[in-house]
């Protein structure tokens, strides 16, 4: 029961946290709380059988397929704040409390009875238990999750699936795209400049400097742009940082070797003379 | 008992209204899941009340089919996001007349 108490109150909070998080990401981290925390209930509860499924196929599959598509439809959707329903969520916490009263009194009223326990029904281990019930009494069903799962697969894969309606674009039509725009509009025909060249950071999101000093936002993945995630710093920050380097009190043997060539020797002598 | 029930209850209280709540399609798939945790929680909980092992069956056929609806759903809302650039359940009216 210590375990009831401890993971019940935080499988509530992070209910809560679900309905209350502003990015699907968070929630998303919520319900995988929530279903972890329901596996040791079931731990708890005489079906460890059941806690290796919840942790494998819920928390495991089905959040992982969960935080897959987020990804795809893009990580930086928040749900917008407007209500389109004047007061509607006002009502649908209503309802919800509501029910939750409804419930509460009709397991008061009718949920009683003794708890019996599953040491009988466990008596040969949960699995062979579960496995004598399923192959027997359920089989049919079993057979039918079968089916569904055979026609899940076909259904996601048509879903998902996109028909091509144009050729995909050859090598010299993309060449002569490229000449077209550079006449038309002066964008640069050859690829965009990798990330912090001559910046302070090589990061990816640390835009590259131009010769004259100027940050290059194209050189930043356009995911990044588009999240405003980039961090400029211009030619002034970088001759800040190696002045700082070069006029700092940092003794000679302790910079970085790939300051000035002739520190290394003395470095190596001074180090002979210590040992 | 009834403190595994009521929590069951609460939780699938809190995802219904998170369904009702909530407009970014993944996201309510998400409550939906919260309920169907709700209820196997319950499942596994008379399981035990009552001494036999139907009620963990019953969990364990939810949990599979938990599984294909998150499939097929988790593939409608890519195919809509990729008609619609969108996953708000305010925007999908394709069916108004």
């Amino acid at each position: 029961m210590t375990a009831f108490w401890i993971l019940a109150p935080v499988m509530v909070l992070a209910a809560i946290g679900l309905i209350f998080a502003r990015k699907a990401v968070h929630a998303a981290l919520c319900l995988a709380v929530v279903m972890i925390c329901l596996a040791m209930l079931y731990a708890a509860q005489g079906a460890p059988f059941l806690f290796a499924v919840q942790i494998i196929v819920y928390t495991g599959a089905i959040m992982m397929l969960f935080l897959f598509v987020l990804m795809l439809v893009g990580v930086e959707t928040t749900d917008s704040v407007v209500e389109t329903i004047k007061g509607h969520r006002a009502a649908a916490a209503i309802v919800g409390i509501l029910f939750a009263l409804v419930l509460t009194t009709a397991i008061a009223q009718s949920v009683s009875a003794a708890v019996v326990g599953l040491g009988e029904a466990n008596a040969n281990g949960n699995v062979h238990g579960l496995a004598s019930l399923l192959f027997t009494e359920y089989v049919l069903a079993f057979e039918f999750t079968a089916a569904l799962m055979i026609v899940a697969v076909l259904g996601a894969m048509v879903l998902a699936h996109r028909e091509r309606l144009v050729d995909p674009p050859t090598q010299a039509e993309l060449q002569a795209r490229r000449m077209r725009d550079y006449a038309e509009t002066g964008k640069h025909p050859g690829n965009a400049p990798t990330p912090g060249v001559f910046a302070r950071h090589n990061a990816v999101d640390t835009p590259a400097l131009l010769p004259d000093g100027t940050p290059l936002p194209e050189s930043v993945p356009g995911t990044l742009v588009s999240r405003h995630q980039f961090e400029v710093h211009d030619a002034a920050d970088v001759t800040r940082v190696v002045g700082e380097i070069s006029a700092s009190d940092i003794d000679p043997d302790e910079r970085p070797v790939t300051t000035e060539k002739p520190d290394v020797p003395e470095s190596g002598t001074d180090e002979e003379d210590r040992a | 008992m009834t403190e595994y029930l009521t929590l069951s209850m609460l939780l699938f209280s809190i995802g219904a209204v998170g369904v009702l709540v909530r407009r970014n399609a993944i996201v309510v798939f998400m409550c939906v899941e919260l309920m169907l945790n709700a209820t196997n929680l319950a499942f596994v909980s008379f399981a035990r009340q009552h001494g036999n092992l139907d009620g963990q069956v019953a969990a364990f056929f939810v949990m599979v089919v938990a599984a294909a609806e998150v499939t097929i759903g988790l593939a409608i809302i890519v195919s809509i996001y990729r008609t619609r650039r969108t996953t708000s359940v305010d925007e999908a009216n394709l069916l108004k007349a």
